[in-house]
């Protein structure tokens, strides 16, 4: 088996609020990422797709077609976008990085022509980021 | 809503410490020829990267594994204050009888942000230059999803 991963970045904007919560809880547990016009990040995915080279190619997936299928896919919904009220596949969730992660994992798996969708990791500074993974009992 | 997911969330802290590699069980020759200038007598520093990776459920009410400012706060009271402009071999006690070599150190990372409450540690990778990590996921490898 081998990991092929490619990297594409893009700069949004989002907030943390949960409608369900008080003013004063939902700023005791966003802090500043409840600021109610929003705040913004580079983010940089990192997708890696598994799977045997192709004989005839010796590829595991066509890189090209890849870079078209996150370009569709990912920055033409969320680059310069506001994450809560832009993209609707985010519609009722918090767009923390956990989530927007597993909402790119949707939007990807069903996309990979070869190979499998193995990991996303999403990195919303550099110092912060999530993997998101398909496991076969949906145990966590 | 975590069904058919596994989710880790990563995070990366910063120290810089002095260190010594150097081990009394060792003769003067041995300690040189294993260890090279990293023996040299007054020890050298670096910039270390910690890069800790958590699981757990996230919480439908935060979307979040785990809120980060209990995360920052834990492990900046287990390891970023104790170790931060500290000589390893000198002010942090488990290094007095063992090699502070950065495996050694990635082990002890791991074992001070085990008992975290509210998320399960997966593994920790220490970075000790831009060319140089270590991991370690615990001796069950980390590695059940």
């Amino acid at each position: 088996m081998v990991y092929l991963t490619r990297k594409i970045e893009f700069a949004a904007a989002h907030l943390y609020h949960n409608p369900a919560l008080s003013a004063d809880e939902n700023r005791r547990i966003f802090g500043k990422c409840n600021n109610p016009h929003g705040h913004g990040h580079n983010y940089t995915l990192e997708v890696t797709v598994a799977g045997e080279p192709d004989p005839v190619t010796g590829m595991v997936l066509d890189l090209k077609a890849l870079k078209g299928i996150l370009e569709r896919e990912i920055t033409d919904r969320m680059d310069h976008r506001f994450l809560n009220y832009e993209v609707a596949e985010l519609k009722g969730l918090i767009p923390t990085c956990e989530n927007v992660a597993r909402v790119i994992w949707n939007l990807l798996e069903p996309k990979i022509p070869q190979g499998r969708l193995y990991r996303v990791r999403l990195y919303e500074s550099p110092d912060l980021f999530a993997d998101c993974y398909r496991t076969e009992a949906g145990a966590n | 809503m975590d069904a058919g997911y596994y989710l880790e969330l990563g995070r990366r802290y910063r120290f810089a410490a002095s260190h010594r590699l150097y081990s009394p069980r060792l003769s003067e020759e041995e300690n040189r020829r294993i260890y090279g200038k990293c023996a040299n007598p007054y020890g050298h520093g670096h910039n270390y990267t910690v890069e800790v990776r958590f699981t757990g459920t996230v919480d439908p009410e935060t979307g979040m594994i785990v809120n980060l400012a209990d995360l920052d706060a834990f492990v900046n009271e287990r390891v970023v204050e104790p170790f931060d402009h500290r000589s390893l071999q000198d002010d942090v006690a488990v290094f007095r009888s063992v090699v502070p070599t950065t495996e050694n150190l990635c082990r002890e990372i791991f074992e001070r942000l085990k008992s975290f409450p509210k998320a399960r540690l997966k593994a920790v990778r220490v970075e000790e230059t831009s060319n140089n990590s270590f991991e370690y996921a615990g001796d069950s490898e980390g590695k059940e999803r």
